[in-house]
């Protein structure tokens, strides 16, 4: 064995997503350009981005279920090309539409996983999930019956059942309440700590900031890539916070005035941001006195950043 | 206009609002259909293809049936006779026999319909006087093919003789025809058509059962998670298909049990042969309903892919009409279809009392179609969302 083939298997140990190049068209159009990125084990990998950018792909790709147009890579350790069957053994996916089957019940739909799975006892293992998701009582209701949170936390038990090493989740809350959006992310989070990689699909900003890493992809493109505060830092966004009176008249006049990028109101303020700054100072300049408003220099908010980020993205590849 | 009056027009139906949405939803329907390239053409296709196919097939009055000889004498007579009796365009001679053993399988099996046995001697009886009996024994279970052949025979061979050999009295053969309806000796369509309607019946549910398992998954989103999951092609298609293979066997029972209890048809065969081969008949359709599944975008394809297998299956199988008397090219489409030689099947053992040797190639036909159909679907169903 060489040394760079042992060096090589030894990092595969610490890393459980590692894709080179990925991408894929759909009947002309590509979806996904040119995708690479690493997610480390253990860690939840927040991936962000707009309806439509290539998320659900990306992910679909790395499961095996469908076929990179060019580009290759690992997950947990196995080719993602070649050896998706060894992958489906190991990874739990919990698609963005409830894809269990909404005819069968709570406890036969979990008994089918872990059948599939080949899990010895595969009663046993759907009673515990069922208690430990908190749906006694309901086992005997048809999945197609449980409302939508309900059925959030069963399609989540049903792809962590077979106790794999990865997770992908493709917006797992998106139409799910608060309460029980918190309660899945502490579920998340506590899967996390056994030492499970999860991969995660958000439009949620507060959803992002509970991850341990974050990418942001848009019209295909992996845009940026960190931790949140990296992806703050990296963004070269200068954001000024404006609270006070008139602000309804003063977004208008501010809106697209040369040197300012972005104006967003956020409940009483607003959140005023310019990629180059000294243009932007100048392009507040008049503005600054202004009777009854309070100009403060604030950091940008995540949300800043992905939605500068698409802006850009758009300029640039539509 | 003031915002009041907007709201109360807003609330009001439209004039010709019924028209308005009922034009909408044409519309939509219209367009939905049109991308719908496969339901397109089938609108064609099926009234087309089907009335042409069976136009030219359905005979009802069958010729050329295929006829065992078994010659015990090589006579110029029985020559002439044979000749004859191929001249009424009724009976093909396909098969020559030696024995009495091979004449019954080859009636047994359904390879031939008619046999005829000229005995030793019969030219030298003729020429006596002794008016001896030519025997023509017919698989009467299809009383519709054997009925014309049989009823013309006597008068037919009559004219064609006399026209050819020049002997005898015109008005009186010099030999007797004596014939034999096998199997169903009264002519009882009945007999024909219950153990015909078990396969029909069998066919047409085994269909639907598997025809909308596959895109159904597809409809509803499920593939997407049983895609995820590892599962091989080979697996889900043996999971969607062996539950109904009990479900086929209690209706097979149910169907037989009618038609044996309430129509009084026999089983003069051995039970545990029809249950066998039933069992692989009802299995041979569910793969090829499963088939109609991979290759199906939706369930209303999968529907009329289902519809464009039945029709030919009940009219071309020897169901409706009478095998022996389609063309060529139709008795080679009607091979490939299961419920004719399932049909061949279940009429030998109940009426003829068949074994498994008479049903050899119709039970290796059955078995191979289950494979074709089965190799098809593992092939064609796709493991990724490509």
């Amino acid at each position: 064995m060489t040394a760079a083939a042992s060096s090589a298997r030894a990092l595969a140990a610490d890393i459980a997503i590692d894709v080179h190049g990925l991408s894929k068209s759909f009947g002309g159009r590509e979806v996904v350009h040119d995708l690479s990125m690493q997610v480390k084990r253990g860690t939840i990998y927040g991936f962000l981005g707009p309806n439509g950018s290539g998320k659900t792909t990306t992910i679909r790709m790395l499961c095996g279920l469908l076929t990179p147009d060019s580009g290759e890579g690992t997950c947990l350790g196995y080719d993602i090309r070649r050896d998706a069957d060894r992958i489906k053994r190991q990874v739990g996916y919990m698609t963005q539409r409830f894809s269990l089957y909404q005819d069968l019940s709570v406890r036969e739909n979990l008994e089918f996983v872990a059948r599939l799975y080949g899990v010895r006892d595969a009663r046993g293992t759907a009673r515990d999930m069922i208690k430990r998701l908190g749906l006694n009582g309901r086992e005997e209701q048809l999945a197609g019956n449980l409302s939508g949170g309900w059925k959030q936390r069963l399609a989540l038990g049903a792809c962590t059942l077979p106790n794999p090493q990865l997770l992908l989740l493709d917006e797992p809350t998106a139409g799910v309440d608060p309460k029980a959006r918190r309660d899945f992310w502490n579920e998340i989070h506590a899967l996390a700590a056994d030492g499970l990689t999860v991969l995660v699909s958000t439009h949620y900003m507060d959803e992002a900031e509970r991850c341990h890493e974050i990418a942001y992809i848009a019209y295909g493109h992996l845009l940026a890539h960190g931790t949140v505060d990296e992806v703050i830092a990296t963004s070269d966004l200068s954001t000024w916070t404006v609270s006070g009176d008139g602000l309804n008249a003063l977004a208008a006049e501010l809106t697209g005035k040369p040197g300012i990028d972005m104006v967003a109101p956020f409940g009483t303020s607003l959140h005023v941001s310019g990629r180059d700054r000294a243009a932007m100072e100048a392009a507040i300049a008049p503005y600054r006195d202004r009777e009854g408003v309070r100009w403060q220099h604030g950091e940008p908010s995540l949300e800043d950043v992905f939605i500068e980020l698409m802006t850009r993205a758009t300029d640039n590849f539509q | 206009m003031s915002v009041p009056s907007d709201h109360s027009r807003d609330a009001r139906d439209p004039p010709f609002g019924f028209w308005r949405r009922s034009y909408a939803m044409v519309v939509k329907e219209f367009i939905q259909l049109r991308r719908d390239r496969v339901s397109f053409a089938m609108i064609v296709m099926i009234p087309v293809m089907q009335l042409l196919l069976f136009g030219f097939a359905i005979n009802t009055t069958p010729r050329h049936l295929p006829t065992a000889v078994l010659l015990q004498e090589d006579s110029d007579l029985a020559r002439s006779i044979l000749k004859a009796m191929e001249n009424t365009a009724y009976f093909r001679f396909t098969r020559e026999v030696h024995t009495v053993q091979e004449f019954d399988d080859l009636l047994l099996s359904g390879k031939v319909l008619f046999g005829v046995e000229i005995p030793r001697g019969f030219e030298r009886a003729v020429r006596r006087g002794d008016r001896p009996a030519l025997l023509v024994a017919a698989d009467a279970t299809d009383p519709v093919a054997a009925g014309s052949a049989m009823s013309a025979l006597g008068m037919v061979v009559q004219t064609a003789l006399q026209h050819d050999l020049h002997i005898g009295d015109p008005v009186a053969l010099p030999f007797e025809i004596r014939t034999h309806a096998r199997y169903n000796p009264a002519a009882s369509s009945r007999l024909n058509i219950v153990p015909g309607l078990v396969g029909t019946i069998l066919t047409m549910t085994m269909l639907i059962f598997t025809a909308l398992s596959v895109t159904r998954e597809i409809e509803r989103g499920t593939m997407e998670s049983l895609l995820s999951m590892p599962i091989t092609p080979v697996e889900v298609m043996l999971g969607k298909i062996l539950p109904y293979v009990l479900v086929g066997f209690i209706q097979a029972i149910l169907i037989i049990g009618i038609g044996v209890l309430l129509f009084g048809v026999p089983v003069n065969g051995s039970l545990t042969l029809l249950a066998l081969l039933s069992t692989l008949f009802i299995t041979t359709n569910l793969a090829i309903g499963y088939t109609f599944s991979t290759i199906a975008q939706n369930q209303l394809q999968a529907m009329q892919m289902s519809i464009m297998f039945f029709l030919p299956s009940i009219l071309l199988s020897g169901f409706m009409f009478p095998f022996a008397g389609m063309p060529v090219w139709a008795q080679y489409i009607g091979e490939g279809l299961p419920l004719t030689h399932y049909l061949r099947i279940v009429r030998a053992i109940m009426l003829k009392g068949a074994t498994l040797p008479n049903l050899q190639y119709d039970a290796i036909a059955l078995l191979a179609l289950m494979l074709l159909a089965m190799t098809i679907a593992v092939m064609r169903f796709r493991r990724t969302l490509d």
